[in-house]
């Protein structure tokens, strides 16, 4: 009789752990959306955050700070293009606008789908690097032979920490063309 | 049992003995103090930890071996009944506690020391691929000649599978080192172009992870010219033991008569590009070329690893149309190990490699291209 | 027979002693066989296992390309760490943790047997289809055990599906055999025995099911999203999707790290069980063991990112993990010294069990000290990805956690078989383990201070000497340990009779039962009296 109580309890048991399973089964997945946020707040990644509204620009500018901002260009090893900023560096005052332009070529004989994804360096100033307009906010496509000069409209947040003087924004381009919606478009 | 026991004990003494008469520095116990402030430190702490788990152990080891051959029942040890004290679980939890923030302070300060954000002199990405390096330095002046250059494994397939004797900096010798000036804050921008891989050298007290689509930054300050290797550390596939680095670390004045001279010729490149190339300057180059970059797959008779890595001897890739085989060197086959060298090569080693495959290995097409043919492949629609 | 006759007058639920033949070892659902499969075949991956590094160590006997391809030597050192990691250690916990649990705690059977069954049988499956991915086009998992995203999704071979099917086969067979544990250890325990007096080696098992509970079912899912990104075009890992590589690795350490734990509680606990046994004395500090063991579960969830200090953490990250991890010291340092202060002013005898665990203490304390080096984050930029880490996981894994569980086979095969084992062949192959081991593991610190990476099929000449010091320790170790299996056969096919007590100052129920213990025990409680604080 003792046995039969037992039993049950054990299927309970068994039933309340299984629930615990289930549950950090999905926690793990909860990390993905977790990990970006906490990578928001901390620039843990030194991955850069989305749009930002032109309001929010050149509110306040600096007129005494200077900083340097570096472009760099990266291709991912399938993608093959002409990838190069139009400008090394530029110095700016942290709350000012500034453009700059990336050309890019697909030199292959079919449509290509590129991506491009930013990272900043030090992954401390990635919060503070505020795009207002990027390339990188959507696929690229490009024929065959096309060239494209691609904006960036960007200002630094004046909030920048004070001991960061020189931040590199890099952007490395993907070959997506297989999942991308535009080739698929585009092939028809 | 026991004679194997022996046996393997005199192999062991016997060659042992052979091998320290020919004693090169193959005894190395412990880490280089290295050639950076951030390095000599890292050494120091390293140093300051070891002792104090050495003097733990004593402690530990000194009780626990003293009880053994004191206390054992065969000197006729009684046993105590003591099994719990308050006093001495509180002292052992605090000390090793006390003992661990005395460890902690000088980490933290050397790890704020290496995070020191302060302005560099010199910037320098580098860049991790399957499997070799790239290194592309930063001009302040955007009308410069870019100087970038690949950095593969020097060392020859030959010392490699034991068919020559191998040299002294085996597998540690790279065609084009990275070259920088010492007494310079040089800031190294790190990423990937294929998996992750980790930039290494030990005399720099630097190891950072290359991450595909993100970017790592580290920096150095060498105080002494000379020659420095390291590895790639991160597991990046099958060559992964082949990446190897190697620094040349120069006076300011020889780095910038050095700089001088690559941005001149990577404008002697840009010239030759729309050189004629003969075949026999071809098929020279393209031998060296296909030694450092192809050999580790398609083997030195080009027979390959199949179904891995084919074989170019008699393919139809490299015997057919020779578009097909300059599309396949330049934007490599997706999907499979054949990366993309339109980027790794410059025009006229890519000619060179295109028309080596195109006639060695008895593939006998009798055709080849030039470098300008190739440039006009790559930049194409322009 | 005659003890399962007496099983029979008394119990009419289960009347029946083991069934003949195979079937007795497929539908059986008794905790006794089950431990058994567990544990043989956790020898048979431990001994495939160690063929693996055999031919590891074998390429890296001289500089050079001597044996294998570095494909064929990748996938080497990625089966050996699973195999090694899902297939010898863990299951072998298990299957202790099948037949001692019950014993220890006066119960007559686990919580839920045909769970323990499945729970089993659904482990060679895994291991068959993992192992049979060497043999298909493309070749095995070849990006090591650790599997960093993009090299095991976009660059991975094909096979890396099946790899990825046997990971979850693998994880579930875990999952169940903790929800086993749990469950008897919470339900099962005879009257008057209460928590506090559980053996060390009971409570160090329900702390690790908990961590498997815990963290089983994110390797589940990490596996399950680098299945996504490569069949169903997801970008969890893939940069150019927006997902981030990096964020692989916080996913597999956060299972990664208390997995580390879950390889070396239980080895507490059978250290914690023959100390006290051959020093004649009882544990020290019994309630601070306890502690000590939660502390080190709950710490073992916030130090993961210290695997991944060279990622490119803010300083604060780097600071909080180095800081955490530092404090790991603290309660495993008082699982130390609770240990030796047992040992002080005992009366020692050294027979084989005895001998493992001394030398467990002594070798995973020194897998400890390098421990505490490797979370000096700054000093972790040396160490990192080098022979260094090698060394140090493998001192607390192989004279860690494998030494224990050596000790506890030895220590319990009396029990198990009814005879003693060979006592000269158990201290030889205890000196030559223990020598082989040193030899092969402490090179491997000289060798990842001086720079050598680990996971490279081929080294520079510097490292020449101790590579081939390691190695041969490598062979001696290897062959060592079919000393084991020739004892265990040894011991099974008869002896000297071992009696109820077996050792002279062992203490707990499972002591009580006959030697070989009855195919059903406990059937009903035993006496109240019997259960003695430990």
């Amino acid at each position: 009789m003792t046995k039969n109580v037992a039993k049950g309890n054990n299927k309970k048991l068994a039933v309340k752990l299984l629930f615990a399973v289930v549950g950090m089964f999905a926690f793990g997945f909860a990390l993905v959306p977790l990990y970006d946020v906490i990578c928001d707040i901390t620039g843990l990644n030194g991955k850069t955050g989305g749009r930002v509204e032109v309001a929010e620009a050149g509110q306040l500018i600096e007129e005494d700070r200077e900083v340097t901002v570096q472009f760099i260009a990266h291709q991912n090893v399938e993608m093959g293009w002409e990838f190069k900023p139009s400008v090394n560096q530029m110095r700016v005052k942290p709350g000012e606008v500034h453009v700059v332009h990336y050309r890019v070529s697909n030199p292959r004989d079919t449509l290509m789908v590129g991506q491009a994804i930013p990272s900043v360096a030090p992954n401390a100033a990635a919060g503070h690097l505020n795009k207002i307009e990027c390339f990188c906010f959507a696929e690229q496509p490009l024929q065959a032979g096309e060239t494209v000069d691609m904006a960036l409209r960007f200002f630094v947040d004046p909030r920048l920490p004070e001991e960061i003087t020189k931040l590199t924004l890099s952007y490395t381009l993907y070959d997506i063309t297989e999942k991308s919606k535009t080739a698929a478009v585009a092939s028809r | 049992m026991l004679s194997k026991a022996k046996l393997w004990l005199s192999l062991a003494f016997g060659t042992l003995l052979m091998w320290s008469a020919g004693a090169h520095a193959a005894w190395e116990l412990n880490m280089p103090r290295g050639v950076t402030q951030i390095s000599r430190e890292t050494y120091d702490l390293h140093m300051t930890i070891f002792w104090w788990m050495i003097a733990i152990g004593v402690v530990v080891f000194g009780v626990l071996f003293w009880s053994i051959i004191n206390h054992r029942k065969s000197k006729g040890a009684k046993p105590a009944t003591f099994h719990e004290s308050t006093k001495v679980e509180i002292v052992w939890t605090l000390v090793p506690f006390l003992i661990l923030i005395a460890m902690a302070i000088p980490a933290t300060r050397v790890l704020t020391a290496a995070y020191d954000a302060s302005e560099s002199e010199l910037d320098v990405q580098i860049i991790g691929y399957q499997w070799r390096w790239e290194y592309r330095y930063m001009d302040d002046d955007p009308n410069a000649e870019e100087v970038s250059f690949f950095s593969s494994l020097a060392t020859s397939r030959e010392e490699i599978s034991n068919s020559i004797d191998k040299g002294e900096n085996y597998l540690l010798e790279v065609d084009n080192p990275l070259v920088i000036p010492s007494n310079t804050k040089v800031r190294f921008l790190m990423t990937a172009a294929d998996v992750l891989h980790a930039w290494w050298v030990p005399e720099f007290a630097i190891k950072k992870d290359t991450i595909p689509g993100f970017i790592n930054e580290s920096w150095v300050i060498v105080e002494e010219p000379g020659i420095y290797r390291g590895q790639c550390a991160e597991l990046c596939g099958m060559e992964h033991g082949f990446m190897p680095i190697e620094v040349h670390v120069l006076e300011p004045a020889d780095f910038e008569a050095w700089y001088a001279e690559q941005q001149q010729q990577a404008l002697q490149v840009a010239e030759l590009t729309n050189a004629a190339l003969s075949m026999d300057e071809a098929m020279a180059e393209g031998a060296e070329i296909y030694s450092r970059n192809c050999v580790a797959c398609h083997q030195a008779n080009g027979q390959g690893m199949p179904p891995a890595f084919p074989a170019l001897a008699g393919s139809a890739k490299a015997t057919g149309d020779i578009g097909v085989t300059m599309d396949t060197l330049v934007n490599g086959v997706p999907g499979t190990a054949m990366a993309a060298y339109g980027r790794q090569l410059n025009p006229i080693e890519l000619a060179s490699i295109i028309t080596y495959v195109r006639n060695a290995f008895g593939n006998q097409s009798g055709d080849m291209v030039q470098p300008a043919e190739v440039n006009e492949f790559i930049v194409g629609g322009q | 027979m005659s003890s399962a006759a007496i099983d029979h007058a008394h119990d009419h639920d289960h009347h029946h002693g083991p069934a003949k033949g195979i079937s007795r070892w497929l539908f059986t659902t008794n905790h006794k066989d089950i431990g058994t499969l567990y544990l043989w075949f956790s020898f048979a991956m431990f001994l495939l296992g160690g063929t693996f590094a055999l031919v590891i160590r074998a390429e890296l006997f001289q500089p050079g390309l001597q044996f294998v391809e570095p494909n064929f030597f990748n996938q080497m050192t990625t089966m050996h760490g699973l195999v090694m990691v899902f297939g010898a250690v863990m299951p072998a916990f298990v299957g202790l943790a099948n037949w001692m649990i019950p014993l220890m705690i006066g119960a007559p059977d686990m919580a839920l047997p045909r769970m323990n069954n499945w729970s089993f049988w659904i482990l060679p499956f895994a291991f068959t289809l993992m192992v049979s991915t060497l043999f298909m086009e493309g070749g095995g998992p070849n990006f090591g055990w650790t599997f960093y995203a993009p090299l095991s999704t976009t660059y991975a071979p094909d096979s890396v599906t099946y790899f990825i099917f046997a990971v979850h086969i693998m994880g579930a067979s875990s999952i169940m055999g903790a929800i086993n544990v749990i469950a008897t250890i919470l339900n099962m325990r005879a009257p008057g025995m209460t928590l506090m007096k559980m053996p060390l080696f009971v409570w160090t098992w329900l702390i690790t099911a908990y961590l498997l509970i815990a963290v089983m079912p994110v390797l589940a899912g990490v596996v399950t999203m680098m299945l996504f990104d490569i069949h169903f075009g997801t970008s969890f890992f893939n940069a150019a999707g927006g997902g981030d590589p990096v964020l692989f690795q916080h996913l597999f350490w956060f299972f990664g790290h208390p997995e580390v734990y879950i390889m070396i509680l239980p080895a507490f606990g059978i250290v914690s069980a023959i100390i006290p046994t051959f020093a004649r004395k009882r544990l020290f500090g019994y309630d601070s063991m306890v502690y000590a063991t939660a502390s080190i579960a709950f710490l073992s969830f916030i130090v993961w990112a210290h695997h991944m200090f060279t990622v490119g953490m803010p300083l604060a990250g780097q600071l909080f993990f180095m800081y955490a991890t530092m404090l790991i010291a603290v309660p495993t340092g008082v699982k130390v010294f609770n240990w030796v202060a047992t040992m002080f002013r005992g009366a020692m005898t050294f027979e084989t069990p005895m001998l493992f665990a001394i030398a467990f203490v002594v070798l995973f304390t020194i897998g400890g000290f390098t421990g505490v080096m490797l979370a000096i984050t700054p000093a972790d930029f040396q160490y990192h990805d080098t022979y260094f880490v090698v060394a140090h996981f493998h001192y607390v894994l192989v004279p860690g956690a494998v030494f224990s569980l050596m000790a506890a086979a030895y220590y319990w095969l009396p029990k198990w078989t009814g005879y003693m084992y060979d006592e000269t062949l158990g201290k030889l192959h205890f000196w030559m383990s223990f020598v082989g081991v040193n030899l092969l593991f402490f090179p491997q610190h000289f060798l990842g201070l001086a720079g050598m990476p680990r996971r490279i099929p081929d080294y520079a000449l510097q490292f020449a000497n101790f590579n081939w010091i390691s190695s041969v320790g490598a062979f001696l170790f290897g062959f060592s340990q079919l000393i084991l299996l020739l004892v265990v056969i040894k011991c099974i096919r008869g002896g000297k009779k071992a009696t109820a007590q077996v050792w002279e100052g062992a203490q707990g129920l499972e002591w009580t039962v006959p030697s070989p213990a009855p195919y059903h025990t406990f059937e009903t409680p035993p006496d109240p009296s019997l259960i003695k604080a430990q």
